[in-house]
């Protein structure tokens, strides 16, 4: 991250600390590489650095998915009983929607000022990014669905007749799904002419599967219907979320050098 | 000559294609308990098979774009080309098997669609690879083959499910005839040779579209790469204006 030679990059502007620029810095002399969880963290940090200090992510995601929700509300009125059956396909649903706007700026942002051409001269591993980037983003949307969650059961009368702690395992795991493949997806989308348009149209074919193993098993959690194997169904996510999360940790150097 | 051939080949292609209709139309006898609607199935079946194919052949073509781009950049522009080509013949098969899926579940089953694991998977398995097909149109220069390589790569993790899925799962969509239970199999031989004509008549017609694709596609690269030096060059004569 040597200052001569690019012009636009100004590391103290895009949220990152002194100390964090020495620490990508030294990235560039072998002789003091800086450990992998390291740059993780220093990605990671200037991340939520920015969040705190602009609050945007969170803040349209957050109205965003509450306008969605009322507009479901609104759209089926629905009854106790149907609201159970829709409910977790609407909060699926509306995260999706909103995470795709916030998706698109994690990396806007960083194209802007040239700061992924910067990170890129520098030789720290790409996957490294990718992993904080997916981090942040997952805290990001995590937040908004815990907001989120009361004033939705609030507005569809929820009654949960399952066993509703099993949503604390089915939730994190679909939102890694959307949010890892939609950081990966972001990234490649990016690059296209149209960027904004180009991620839902990747990302969610790519996302159904996880989606549907979603959808299904918060239904079956929320109308405590036995007859669906729920657990079958949390665990395809979690086969999911291993195969995704890696193949896209693997792959990300390649999208991050292509030119 | 090299154009007889070819018109020779097409020929070939086309009377092997009426020989394939002929015998799972006339010669393949009736099925006891769907009756003439079975017949669709020497049309699914050999299309969903060859879908994969196809989707295989892009799959390799984008690993080994991958692997060569940098050290070797003539022969990573062969692979892209037969990435894309393999891409696009496969989804044409793909929609095929989606189009006769519902023909036969109407009359079968009563209804055109149902969610089962085996419906599904093939349906986001065509709509991966659209998406693939759109990445190709919207970004561009050679940062776009990258990329396109990535999501082909993604989309092709989807084809063992697909073809897992109704092994795995207990689906709506009938078991696997070949391949499955010990009982699988098709017993009657006309029926068998009736299968297997129209796999071979699909499977040279494709390969040929697809070799035609790649060729085109391989114009296409060098008329880009022309019209890219000419400009480089045009770049390079010396101003006098501005």
């Amino acid at each position: 991250m040597a200052p001569s030679g690019r012009r636009h990059f100004h590391p103290e502007q895009q949220g990152f600390s002194p100390e964090e620029v020495t620490i990508l810095d030294s990235a560039t002399t072998r002789a003091t590489k800086p450990s992998w969880t390291h740059l993780v963290l220093t990605h990671l940090k200037k991340d939520l650095r920015i969040e705190w200090r602009s609050r945007e992510a969170i803040n349209s995601m957050l109205f965003f998915s509450l306008l969605v929700v009322v507009l479901f509300s609104m759209a089926f009125d629905p009854t106790a009983d149907t609201s159970r059956e829709i409910a977790g396909g609407v909060l699926c649903v509306a995260t999706l929607f909103a995470s795709v706007s916030a998706l698109n700026q994690a990396w806007a942002r960083e194209i802007r000022h040239q700061v992924l051409d910067a990170l890129r001269m520098t030789p720290s591993d790409g996957a490294a990014l990718f992993l904080a980037k997916v981090l942040a983003n997952f805290l990001f949307v995590s937040v908004v669905q815990l907001l989120l969650g009361p004033i939705f059961f609030i507005m569809y009368n929820l009654h949960p007749l399952g066993d509703v702690w099993l949503l604390a395992l089915v939730i994190p795991l679909g939102t890694w799904a959307l949010v890892a493949n939609g950081t990966f997806f972001a990234a490649i989308s990016i690059r296209s002419r149209n960027r904004e348009l180009l991620l839902p149209l990747i990302l969610f074919p790519i996302f159904l599967p996880a989606l549907l193993a979603m959808v299904l098993s918060t239904k079956t959690i929320l109308t405590g219907d036995d007859s669906d194997p729920t657990l079958l169904w949390i665990k395809l996510l979690g086969g999911y979320d291993v195969i995704f999360t890696t193949v896209s940790l693997l792959l990300f150097d390649t999208v991050l050098q292509a030119e | 000559m090299k154009k007889l051939f070819s018109a020779i080949g097409i020929l070939a292609v086309v009377a092997l294609m009426i020989w394939g209709f002929y015998q799972a139309m006339y010669v393949a006898p009736t099925e006891a308990t769907m009756g003439d609607v079975q017949r669709i199935f020497y049309y699914h079946v050999p299309n969903a098979m060859l879908c994969f194919l196809f989707f295989a052949i892009s799959f390799v073509a984008s690993i080994l774009f991958l692997t060569w781009r940098r050290n070797k950049p003539a022969l990573a522009q062969a692979a892209d080309a037969w990435a894309l080509a393999g891409a696009e013949v496969g989804v044409v098969f793909c929609s095929v098997v989606l189009i006769t899926g519902p023909l036969w579940g109407k009359p079968v089953w009563g209804i055109w669609w149902t969610w089962d694991a085996r419906l599904t998977t093939t349906l986001v398995l065509w709509l991966i690879y659209v998406s693939y097909l759109l990445l190709r149109k919207f970004a561009a220069g050679p940062q776009m083959q990258t990329l396109a390589a990535v999501l082909s790569i993604f989309g092709a993790m989807d084809v063992p499910i697909v073809y897992m899925a109704n092994r795995w799962w207990r689906t709506q969509h009938p078991a696997p005839v070949f391949g499955g239970s010990d009982d699988s199999g098709i017993k009657d031989p006309t029926m068998l040779a009736a299968f297997g004509w129209n796999v071979l008549a699909w499977g040279v017609w494709g390969l040929m579209i697809l070799a035609i694709r790649v060729y085109i596609e391989r114009r296409q690269q060098r008329i880009d790469e022309a019209s890219a030096s000419a400009a480089l060059a045009e770049d390079q004569q010396p101003t006098f204006i501005s």
